[in-house]
């Protein structure tokens, strides 16, 4: 009987503290399993008894890559529960605030943690090192900072950004700050399209699994803060029913929960989220420019493969710099910035579910009248791909458990790094309906 | 710094949100600068490549909340001649602290369906209860402009200039318009540490206090002058139980207030 494993110890280049098992036994992979081992922190346990607003500032805490997602999701959930609608002006420049946080997320995923698995480096930091490669590195950097710059803009900056809130902004920006970016975004524009066609020609390793994605969709415009939730398998419910049809299961393993797929039957199954997902359900929707790169360079949905993942994140950075530009455009500052809300309020409960960079991201709280959470819960994007990454993983080890040791891994850490886990966000958040058998 | 070659840095990270090492990345000008002047030798969010220790410089990001994470600080300690905590998880527990007023099996129990998987200690405390630290750089996250001057300061060998004073002081400096005065918006500014550039007055919202608790400070008084704007002593408790909760005249000001 030979024996064979596969072991990331800590796995690099992605955001928070995770490892990867495999074990081979007489060439049948027989165990997989992400083992993450970040320690938990509790977010759903400590938001009750905090007040409303604080909630906001609090929740961005569970991720400094995507506070942003946290913010929008949580100020939708709580406006939900508490009848309060934001004044005209606020919903374009909430999607402003994302797409930076977008344009921010993905730049970092693409340039620093994804490309130097296809490139052969074991970092940014070394391309860099590399002459040739360096205006690759300082490229991603400055698209990077784009992002940054709208979310610095917007929200004050770009960690944990202070100006959101329930009702709307407590500031909004004046529309000569937000036009004085333009010039950086038309660049970021170019510079996106770039990407995409170079990377085109980047070697994607050969494998496509059987996906169920899962994403907003909206009838006028690519999902970010609003829509409804579809599945490449037909399915078409609101966000109020999201747990109808999803659930989350705790295993030995992880301090993150993993999310399941509830079908008619019962039967619970892995699905996809992120941007591959969203690309693949809401390809019309992109913007004309990326819509057009897609076709230039032969992507087409459905794309199946994970690690072209990289070329969807390419896809919605162009996506995202095009609609930003036209928001700025358009833009007249919200006045007031922001809807006030009573002192004594309508107990109430909201759920709502946005895109984060990582993909679909549902809160729902219920608030008492005194504005005080009594009930939170979170879904992270990453801990509903995770058992997803797993299933990969049974497909992939496979096809290249034959390799040295250390080609096999690297090759199925890259496949993990397609995902651009926030293991993070993972941990924090699972359920609190209490569930015992 | 070893003779002859570039001092070497490391970031770790503990229980956190990875906003401050994230900080670091996000210095888009001076990151490539940065990884000259220094050979960063662990830093597992940005590279694969982990070297062992020693390290001259080490950055660490994230409270402690395990046993594992006991350990692993003290042997990141041996490791490191100067030992950085950056951030309100490092420098004060961060808001996972919450916990230190609870009782965490009930915690675990509200969130995990089965918590006998789960390893957590009772309390999420700061770096500097573990092992000694060499220079705390607060905020929640931390200000890119004091990390690149900590960074800076450290190779060429002087003090870094991290002022200590409170968020009011900065308001003035930039011409904000004291928003507690003025529009009678409830506002930790008065003591709160200095370091975010005075943001939230900037944008008409009260100062929440992410930077921790300023040099000189009166909590008291400051909660006497909340409770006068309208606030009831719970939310003056809460307010100062957030990011730096922990904080020892933070977590005394909450105590003091708690109803």
């Amino acid at each position: 009987m030979t024996e064979k494993h596969i072991n990331v110890d800590y796995l690099a280049r992605v955001e928070g503290e995770g490892a990867l098992r495999v074990k081979i036994l007489d060439a049948q992979v027989t165990d997989v399993q992400l083992n993450i081992f970040e320690p938990p922190r509790f977010f759903e346990a400590f938001l009750r008894g905090r007040g409303y607003q604080e909630t906001i500032d609090i929740v961005a805490r569970i991720c400094g890559i995507c506070p942003v997602a946290y913010q929008m999701s949580a100020a939708h959930a709580l406006e939900k529960a508490l009848g309060v609608t934001p004044p005209e002006g606020v919903r374009p420049l909430r999607r402003l605030l994302y797409l930076g946080e977008w344009i921010e997320s993905h730049g970092l995923h693409l340039f620093m943690l994804h490309l130097p698995d296809f490139l052969g480096y074991e970092s940014a930091i070394e391309m860099a090192g590399i002459p040739e490669l360096r205006p690759l590195v300082e490229q991603g950097l400055r698209l990077k900072k784009t992002g940054n710059q709208l979310m610095t803009v917007i929200g004050g900056r770009e960690i944990h950004p202070i100006s959101v809130c329930a009702g709307g902004f407590y500031r909004a920006p004046r529309p000569a700050q937000l036009q004085a970016l333009a010039p950086d975004l038309e660049w970021g524009l170019e510079t996106a399209v770039e990407t995409v066609r170079w990377a085109a020609d980047l070697h994607y390793p050969d494998f496509e699994a059987d996906y169920e994605f899962v994403s907003l969709s909206h009838p006028d415009e690519y999902p970010i803060n609003e829509g409804h939730i579809i599945s490449s398998s037909g399915l078409d419910i609101s966000m109020e029913e999201y747990e109808d049809h999803f659930s989350e299961i705790h295993v030995a393993h992880s301090n993150a929960l993993q999310s399941r797929y509830v079908n008619g039957s019962g039967e619970g199954g892995s699905y996809l989220v992120g941007p591959l997902a969203r690309v693949n359900l809401n390809f019309a929707k992109l913007s004309p420019t990326a819509q057009e790169t897609a076709r230039e360079i032969g992507f087409s949905v459905p794309e199946r493969n994970p690690f072209k993942s990289l070329l969807a994140r390419g896809l919605e950075l162009i996506h995202a710099f095009d609609e930003s530009l036209d928001i700025i455009r358009h833009y007249e500052e919200p006045r007031p910035s922001r809807t006030k809300l009573p002192a004594r309020l309508t107990p109430g409960e909201g759920m709502h579910a946005t895109e984060a960079p990582r993909g679909l991201l549902y809160h729902r709280y219920r608030v008492d009248e005194n504005g005080l959470i009594t009930f939170a819960k979170i879904v992270a994007p990453t801990s509903q791909n995770l058992k997803r990454i797993e299933d990969d993983l049974w497909q992939y080890v496979p096809g290249v458990m034959d390799l040295p040791l250390e080609e096999a891994t690297l090759r199925c850490e890259q496949l993990v790094r397609s995902y651009d886990p926030c293991i993070s966000c993972a941990t924090h958040f699972l359920k609190l309906d209490i569930e015992r058998t | 710094m070893s003779e002859g070659q570039k001092p070497r840095l490391a970031v770790f990270k503990f229980a956190s949100c990875d906003g401050c090492q994230l900080t670091l990345l996000d210095c888009e000008d001076d990151l490539l600068a940065i990884a000259g002047a220094v050979e960063i030798a662990y830093f597992v969010e940005a590279r694969r490549r982990m070297l062992d220790g020693p390290y001259d410089v080490t950055l660490v990001e994230g409270s402690i909340t395990t046993d594992e994470e006991v350990e692993r600080i003290k042997e990141v300690r041996r490791q490191s001649r100067f030992l950085i905590s950056i951030g309100a998880c490092a420098t004060a527990g961060g808001i996972q602290a919450l916990r230190n007023w609870a009782d965490v099996s009930e915690y675990t129990q509200l969130v995990y369906a089965t918590p006998d998987f789960i390893s957590t200690l009772a309390e999420s405390r700061p770096i500097s209860d573990y092992v000694p630290v060499d220079f705390e750089l607060r905020g929640c996250p931390i200000n890119k402009g004091q990390l690149i001057e900590l960074i800076t300061a450290l190779l060429i060998g002087r003090q870094p200039r991290v002022p200590a004073h409170s968020v009011c002081l900065d308001c003035k400096r930039q011409g904000t318009v004291c928003i507690m005065v003025a529009q009678g918006i409830p506002c930790l500014g008065p003591a709160t540490q200095s370091g975010c550039g005075a943001l939230c007055p900037a944008y008409n919202r009260g100062c929440y206090g992410c930077f921790g608790p300023a040099e000189t400070l009166n909590p008291a008084s400051l909660g006497q002058q909340l409770i006068t704007l309208g606030w009831k002593e719970a939310d003056v408790s809460r307010a100062f139980r957030s990011f730096n909760g922990y904080a020892p005249a933070f977590r005394e000001a909450s105590e003091q207030f708690e109803k």
